[in-house]
């Protein structure tokens, strides 16, 4: 029983909250890393483009909710999410018209298109903050738990209890959708495959008769799929605020990093990494011990590695060593 | 539309005085607030009831012979010491402000007062700065605010929850000036009265996740979970995510998170949790909402009162001593916010210049019941809440 209730802590406190951390982080990681395998620069701008695709759906939310349209139990967000990805695309393509394509047709080295990107990040955040304004916005509605401690309590009369809220399940559900459709996309299609032919060796791909523009354009538009779903699964299951999307850019690029930039798969791995070490080092294991170990070795202290102050300093380290020891990141991807 | 047209009025309100009066004098008071970062949420609120009060004393015309009262706003962002330094010091060299109403945060507040306020000698009137270290700041009696040090804070905190009985929580800070010093007033007079605190964890604001937080948090303990951080930043996150897990159901809640906020992302989620934030019963806080909603702003939001009653006391404090340069009404912004005298509330800013000009008395109440004591601050006037039915609603003053 008390292992049971052990487990249950830990599932409650670091599995549950991990895993959904982490899915969201892989998505916005694979997002950035397309854009860096593809067009060959790091995209600061793309947690705006987050803010910006989730500001976009959630105004479409309350357009349906206004229709008297709901999903039933799952949040109507999802269902005005393909409208937030629709404009969100035409935004990046806008922007690419606008400002990267000037950069592409003059060849600029990598690192003035990491400033320009700059710019126009601060330039969506003040689109996003003018849209939608500043305020914290919840938007999730429909049922708000799969399981909710009390009924896990009764169900099972552990001590502990075990929640899982359905905006949880949700973006591990569509997480694993939008991956599978991903790779298939990147490895069955024609233009998937052309894009990672440009990806490889863009002259090569230049020459085998491969069009570029369709390629880069291809490349904005899952982007803006992809940051668009990350964006409104994490507001989702935390709650969406112009402030916080831009913070989450820190987190989502060391995830893309750590899996090696350039590399879907790496994105995804990164994304559970940066996650699972932000949770589990700084977990207080006090309680979890104290249930597994008897009376007389039970802790008086927190049992805890490191304060959660320093949760950012144990991502940034894990960065920091696979940066020194492996350049390419935990799967093969381009060198930083 | 209202907005425009208050704009709109206010534009022609001071084109016409420029006129009407070329040779009166112009007051300048510059605003920074954190209108970008952390607090942008509940900034133009605060903005907005200082330039109600310096609304109403141009257009009394009672100020120094009628002088003009316009406002420079300037961004403190609320986190980057380095960008509000710069911020005050144009407002103060460029703009040439006579006075600064700000600024926001604890932190932000201190590096302006050491940087720009002492060095140029300009008096500063902080309306939501909370943290005690401002209490012993040197400042040359420069530094006033209007919010009450949370050294006062900590000892009502460990009142109501020795009055509830309750002696062992676990509490949960914003990593700033404003978090720490609250959680360190806390602690020390929670421990002192016989409570015990499981654990004291820092969060940051604004951040993706709370799990690793909130899991230390529940593994330590406690049977209250205390929330030092703010309601529309990580604080509503700890507490989301808290209750989520089961880790605590009642919470108490310091003045940085008591807001409408709280019922609106919770609300009966929250039911039995408590708190107590700044206010008093007295007569001004309800004018001043009144005022608010005619001059189209809430006046409800938290520290906008404070706002109104800081740019309040400098232009007060100006017309006391018949001048507009810092030096001169320093030391007269403790004598208008204190008795003896006549009560001055919102919106009767008109009759205390003129009370002023005739050399009598004022005592400041406006509209959080200013008392200034010791190093500038005030005194510091509670209100309990307690959630019920979904909403919070206050059961008494402390």
């Amino acid at each position: 029983m008390d292992f049971l209730n052990a487990l249950v802590a830990l599932t409650n406190y670091v599995i549950v909250p991990g895993m959904a951390y982490g899915a969201q982080l892989a998505l916005g990681a694979l997002g950035v890393t397309l854009i860096y395998g593809i067009l060959r620069f790091s995209n600061f701008a793309h947690g705006d483009t987050m803010a910006f695709g989730t500001a976009m759906t959630i105004m479409v939310t309350n357009g349906l909710l206004a229709l008297g349209i709901t999903f039933g139990p799952l949040p109507t967000a999802l269902l005005a999410l393909p409208f937030g990805i629709i404009l969100t695309c035409l935004l990046v393509l806008g922007t690419d018209r606008l400002v990267y394509r000037f950069y592409r047709k003059q060849k600029a080295a990598p690192v003035i298109l990491v400033i320009v990107s700059m710019g126009v990040m601060f330039i969506m955040n003040g689109i996003v903050r003018f849209t939608i304004g500043v305020r914290d916005i919840q938007f999730a509605d429909g049922e708000r738990f799969i399981i909710s401690v009390r009924t896990f309590k009764e169900m099972t009369g552990l001590q502990e209890g075990l929640a899982i809220k359905a905006t949880q399940g949700i973006t591990v559900g569509v997480a694993v959708i939008v991956v599978a459709m991903l790779f298939w996309f990147l490895n069955k299609t024609r233009t998937g495959k052309s894009m990672r032919a440009f990806s490889d060796n863009e002259d090569l791909a230049l020459l085998s008769g491969i069009n570029p523009e369709k390629v880069v354009m291809v490349t904005w538009m899952i982007v803006a799929a992809l940051a668009t779903t990350a964006g409104v699964l994490y507001g989702l299951d935390k709650s969406f605020k112009a402030f916080t999307y831009f913070q989450l850019l820190l987190p989502i690029f060391a995830s893309a990093i750590v899996g090696g930039l350039g590399n879907p798969l790496g994105a995804i791995a990164g994304g559970f990494v940066i996650a699972f070490s932000e949770v589990t080092v700084t977990y207080a294991f006090k309680k979890v011990l104290g249930y597994l170990l008897p009376e007389s070795l039970e802790p008086s202290s927190l049992v805890q590695l490191l304060s959660t102050d320093y949760k950012f300093a144990v991502s940034f380290s894990i960065l920091i060593i696979v940066l020194l020891f492996k350049p390419t990141g935990l799967f093969k991807g381009q060198s930083v | 539309m209202k907005k425009l047209l208050l704009a709109t009025t206010a534009m022609t309100m001071m084109a016409g005085s420029a006129f009407a009066a070329g040779h009166a004098e112009e007051v300048k008071i510059g605003v920074i607030l954190g209108f970008t970062g952390p607090l942008e949420s509940i900034t133009p609120a605060m903005g907005a009831g200082a330039e109600l009060a310096m609304a109403e004393v141009t257009e009394s015309g009672a100020l120094l012979g009628g002088a003009t009262v316009t406002s420079v706003r300037a961004d403190s962002t609320c986190i980057d010491a380095g960008a509000a330094t710069s911020a005050a010091e144009r407002l103060v060299t460029a703009d040439k402000v006579n006075a600064i109403m700000g600024a926001d945060c604890s932190g932000v507040t201190g590096a302006i007062l050491a940087n720009v306020a002492l060095a140029n000698g300009v008096v500063m009137v902080s309306p939501s700065a909370t943290s005690p270290g401002l209490s012993t700041a040197e400042d040359n009696g420069l530094f006033f605010r209007t919010a009450p040090s949370d050294a006062r804070q900590g000892v009502i905190m460990t009142e109501i929850l020795a009055d509830r009985g309750v002696d062992n929580v676990a509490l949960t800070y914003t990593n700033n000036d404003y978090g720490k010093g609250l959680a360190d007033a806390f602690q020390a007079a929670f421990e002192a009265n016989g409570g015990t605190v499981t654990i004291s964890a820092a969060h940051e604001d604004g951040k993706a996740d709370y799990s690793a937080e909130v899991g230390a948090l529940a593994s330590a303990g406690g049977d209250v979970l205390v929330v030092a951080g703010y309601v529309d930043q990580g604080g509503s996150g700890i507490i989301r995510s808290a209750l989520d897990t089961g880790a605590f159901e009642t919470f108490y809640v310091p003045d940085g998170m008591v807001g409408a906020k709280l019922n609106e992302n919770f609300g009966a989620e929250m039911n039995g949790s408590f708190g107590a934030y700044p206010g008093t019963d007295n007569a001004g806080s309800g004018m001043f909402v009144e005022l608010a909603a005619a001059a189209g702003f809430d006046g409800t939001g938290a520290f906008a009162p404070e706002s109104y009653d800081a740019a309040a006391l400098i232009m007060l404090a100006m017309q006391a001593a018949g001048s507009s340069a810092s030096a001169d009404f320093k030391d007269h912004v403790m004598n208008v916010a204190n008795a003896p005298g006549e009560q001055i509330l919102p919106g009767e800013l008109a009759k205390g210049l003129e009370i002023l000009a005739a050399g009598g008395d004022i005592d400041y109440v406006g509209a959080s019941a200013v008392e200034l004591i010791g190093p500038g601050e005030s005194a510091g006037n509670y209100q309990e809440v307690e959630f019920a039915d979904g909403v919070y609603s206050t059961i008494g003053y402390r």
